[in-house]
């Protein structure tokens, strides 16, 4: 029964969302009080229908109930709890439901923390959420029904996926979705305001708490995510360039630049276009992530198993959305004034540049996963593209925009002053080159690559040291004075300052891996031992042990430096009893300045094992980064003029 | 003209939805091959692990045999090489590898940490045969008859129901042509 109870309620939201979608919408452009009155209650009662569903799902998961198809396909009696309540999302149907989950919670969180909203505005922007929300209920009631049941019912199920079962997938595809999702809540705000026409810094001030919360939960799911392929998939590598990546990538590098180019509007009222094109952008760019997730256009380690019809709807859907609010766009953009005028060299100028930069770097991104979709379309032939495309393209850009981002928080809006911009950073100029020199002479050597790197993380620290230090600067009374003038500055600033120390360890982190890690195979038996970076790695034996739905060899690998101790590590070559795939559990003692990582590979004659060790210097601070970044975005987000005005704050 | 440029962004995303609506009618998998019943290319390559031995084509005349190319950079290949690596303890033909556009250490590593299923392995660090046996994406495998003919070609990694529904059956075939 559970199930078509849960079925039968995702109807029923698909027509609270037809509803939700065109009466508050008819009646905004009608100015009809009484109707739009409806949008917020629709909304609730959508988002109660969808969890509704969702809940009975997960029942069904946590019931065992192998009589539901997409529970056969996705679970078994023998998987842990937790992963069977991850079996939720392990497939595609179940996905398609996590992503109209996280957009009703979006959609009912608007209704919570908007109420100051003018009315029309509000719901239009609910109407455009109902409406996101017909298209993927549809979607899911016709082509992929998590419901649909199995007959005759198999006594156990298929089993999840070994490599899903890490708490890696408890909790990174919400999280990512949220973030992917989160950006539908921009989209709505300017569609509203193109259709309203009221496009200004209010609807700017507005947007911007939601839009960084949704970039929040997409850098963590981002970083989760690549945290996860790190220690999971035993190749010690912490990003691919697969397209599944690339699908997220890109809206957060679109969102990315919304954030910067919606303070512009906010603050000075100008790049009104950019940002409204921005928005769309982002969200299309997720819409546009779900369609080659999901069609099987590309190959990819992520793909789910297609379906053409699946391909065809999502492709119609994408296009009405998409097309639909290009057109509005293109209608409404011309009439949008375009704000306050500055000079060629000023802040404005600078974020501006940032806009380009992370557009073009999107660009870049869809260009290498889409080229040998647009080759084969136009019969020239099937090519793969790789890292070496993505590396030498993305570096590139990533230059100009890290320089920019210690130049432009110092810039002044209107007009600035190069050599007063120039006098003010020199010394940040001069400890990045004394940095980057040394770190890269105290790792043992000094690379070209890394010091370009190594430069532009130092360049990030000093810059945001000497703009706080600037703030701070007493005039005669020491400490007293720079305590009082700390607490001045205000928090979406610092949050600001502290996003881009982010992005510097991010930074670092990168360039540490890539240049310094070391990595060794060797074969070794009882006994052996060897030594990387003067870590010695020594082969204490094996011996086989029996998880709760797998049979795994465990290594023990002792690590000492100098003769004494560090620690033990137990990686583990597991055979999952269901799907009889074998699968790698690396084991990594990880550490500030470095991960010590152990992989097993095959075993080979008289008992030794092939054993992969690695020392990837710095490697956690690549996600700490994006921790740190998503930290900035909160402290943003909690900034006083939100929460005076209650409620726009989330 | 002023409202033009405004159009731009929907005019892109128009062509794009050509794009992609011209790709789902493709499979990024199958490809059909220029080179099926033709005389596999000519080759003369140093092995990977013994730089010194060469392999030539001509070498492997007699034998049904199979040619998978794989690098220690490509991601589909983890995926296919376990799948191959049981299917070598079949012992039905031999298996070459073509070690495509990688550096020797690095592919050897490869092989040392995931299972070795070849009966050799071949150096293409230029990429020259590879280019001439058409390879665009790796992983690709060749099968190869006992004249020397590609018979089969497969377009990205092998899947367990592609071993069994096309490459075992075929294997069985050429054997039967050649009288093995």
């Amino acid at each position: 029964m559970i199930p078509e109870i849960g079925h039968f309620s995702l109807w029923l939201a698909l027509g609270v969302a037809f509803a939700l979608g065109v009466v508050p919408m008819w009646a905004a452009a009608r100015g009809r009080a009484d109707w739009m009155a409806m949008a917020r209650p629709l909304s609730y009662v959508l988002f109660a229908l969808v969890s509704f569903a969702s809940a009975c799902l997960m029942a069904s998961f946590i019931r065992s109930d192998f009589s539901v198809l997409y529970v056969a396909s996705n679970s078994n009696t023998h998987l842990p709890l937790q992963y069977q309540i991850a079996g939720f999302w392990g497939g595609h149907e179940g996905s398609l439901l996590l992503w109209v989950q996280m957009l009703v919670i979006w959609m009912v969180a608007v209704s919570l923390f908007s109420r100051h909203l003018p009315r029309e505005v509000l719901s239009r922007i609910l109407a455009v959420m109902g409406l996101v929300s017909v298209g993927f209920l549809l979607f899911m009631l016709l082509t992929s029904n998590p419901f649909d049941r199995l007959f005759p019912v198999p006594a156990d199920g298929r089993d999840l996926n070994p490599l899903l079962q890490d708490p890696g997938m408890v909790f990174h595809p919400p999280t990512l979705y949220m973030g992917y999702v989160g950006f539908c809540v921009a989209f709505a705000f300017a569609i509203a305001a193109l259709i309203g026409g009221n496009l200004d810094a209010t609807w700017a001030r507005w947007t911007r708490p939601w839009t960084t919360v949704a970039w929040m939960f997409l850098t963590v799911g981002i970083a989760m995510g690549s945290a996860w392929a790190y220690y999971e998939l035993g190749w010690g590598g912490w990003w691919f360039w697969d397209p599944v990546e690339n699908a997220s990538l890109m809206p957060w590098l679109l969102g990315t630049a919304l954030i910067h180019s919606l303070a512009v509007t906010e603050k000075r009222g100008s790049f009104k276009n950019w940002t409204v094109l921005l928005a769309i952008l982002a969200f299309s760019f997720s819409l546009l992530g779900t369609f080659l997730v999901r069609s099987g256009v590309l190959s990819s380690v992520h793909a789910f198993a297609t379906d053409p019809r699946r391909g065809l709807f999502i492709l119609a859907f994408l296009t009405i959305v998409i097309g639909s609010s290009f057109t509005l766009f293109a209608w409404r953009a011309p009439t949008v004034g375009l704000g306050a005028r500055f000079a060629l060299f000023s802040k404005e100028t600078a974020l501006l540049a940032n806009n380009v930069l992370f557009m073009v770097a999107a660009a870049v991104v869809l260009l290498g996963t889409l080229y040998p979709l647009l080759l084969d379309a136009l019969g020239m032939g099937k090519i793969s593209v790789g890292p070496p495309y993505f590396d030498s393209v993305f570096l590139p850009l990533m230059i100009p925009t890290i320089f920019l981002m210690g130049v432009g928080p110092m810039a002044r809006w209107k007009a600035s002053s190069v050599p007063d911009l120039a006098s003010r950073l020199k010394w940040a100029l001069g400890a990045t080159v004394v940095c980057a020199v040394v770190s890269g002479w105290l790792q043992g050597a000094i690379h070209l690559l890394a010091t370009v790197g190594l430069l532009m993380a130092f360049w990030i620290f000093s810059s945001v040291a000497t703009d706080l230090w600037e703030r701070v600067r007493p005039e005669g009374k020491g400490f007293t004075e720079i305590r009082r003038k700390a607490l001045l500055i205000p928090r979406a600033l610092v949050g600001m300052m502290v996003a881009h120390i982010g992005v510097a360890m991010f930074c670092l982190g990168v360039t540490m891996v890539k240049t310094y890690e070391v990595e060794s195979d060797v074969k070794m038996a009882v006994g052996d031992s060897t030594t990387v970076r003067g870590y010695s790695f020594a082969f204490k034996g094996v011996k086989d042990i029996q998880g709760p739905n797998y049979d795994a060899t465990r290594a023990t690998i002792e690590i000492s430096r100098d003769g004494s101790k560090i620690t033990e590590l137990s990686p583990e070559k597991r055979i999952y009893r269901v799907q009889q795939n074998p699968m790698t559990e690396a084991a990594i003692a990880p550490g500030i300045t470095r991960d010590l990582y152990v992989s097993m590979g095959e075993e080979v004659e008289g008992g030794a094992w092939i054993v992969r060790v690695y020392v990837k210097p710095f490697i956690d601070w690549i996600w700490g980064g994006c921790l740190v970044m998503a930290f900035g975005g909160l402290l943003a987000v909690t900034d006083r003029r939100y929460r005076r005005k209650t409620g726009v704050a989330v | 003209m002023k409202y033009l440029k405004f159009l731009l962004p929907l005019a892109i995303f128009l062509v794009l939805v050509g794009f992609l609506m011209r790709g789902l009618s493709l499979d990024p998998r199958e490809v059909p091959s220029p080179l099926i019943n033709k005389p596999a290319p000519a080759f003369a390559l140093a092995g990977l692990e013994k730089p010194d031995t060469t392999f030539k084509r001509d070498d492997m005349l007699g034998k049904v045999w199979l040619l998978n190319v794989f690098a220690s950079w490509c991601v589909a290949c983890r995926e296919e090489h376990p799948l191959l690596v049981e299917f070598s303890r079949m012992k039905m033909l031999p298996i070459y590898g073509l070690n495509y556009k990688d550096e020797r250490i690095a592919g050897m590593k490869w092989l040392a940490s995931f299972g070795n299923p070849y009966e050799a392995s071949l150096y293409d660090h230029d990429g020259r045969v590879g280019i001439d046996y058409g390879v665009y994406g790796v992983p690709e495998s060749f099968l190869i008859d006992a004249k020397g003919v590609i018979r089969y070609k497969q377009i990205g990694p092998f899947t367990p129901e592609s071993i069994e529904t096309k490459l075992i059956p075929l294997v069985q075939q050429l054997k039967k042509e050649a009288g093995i």
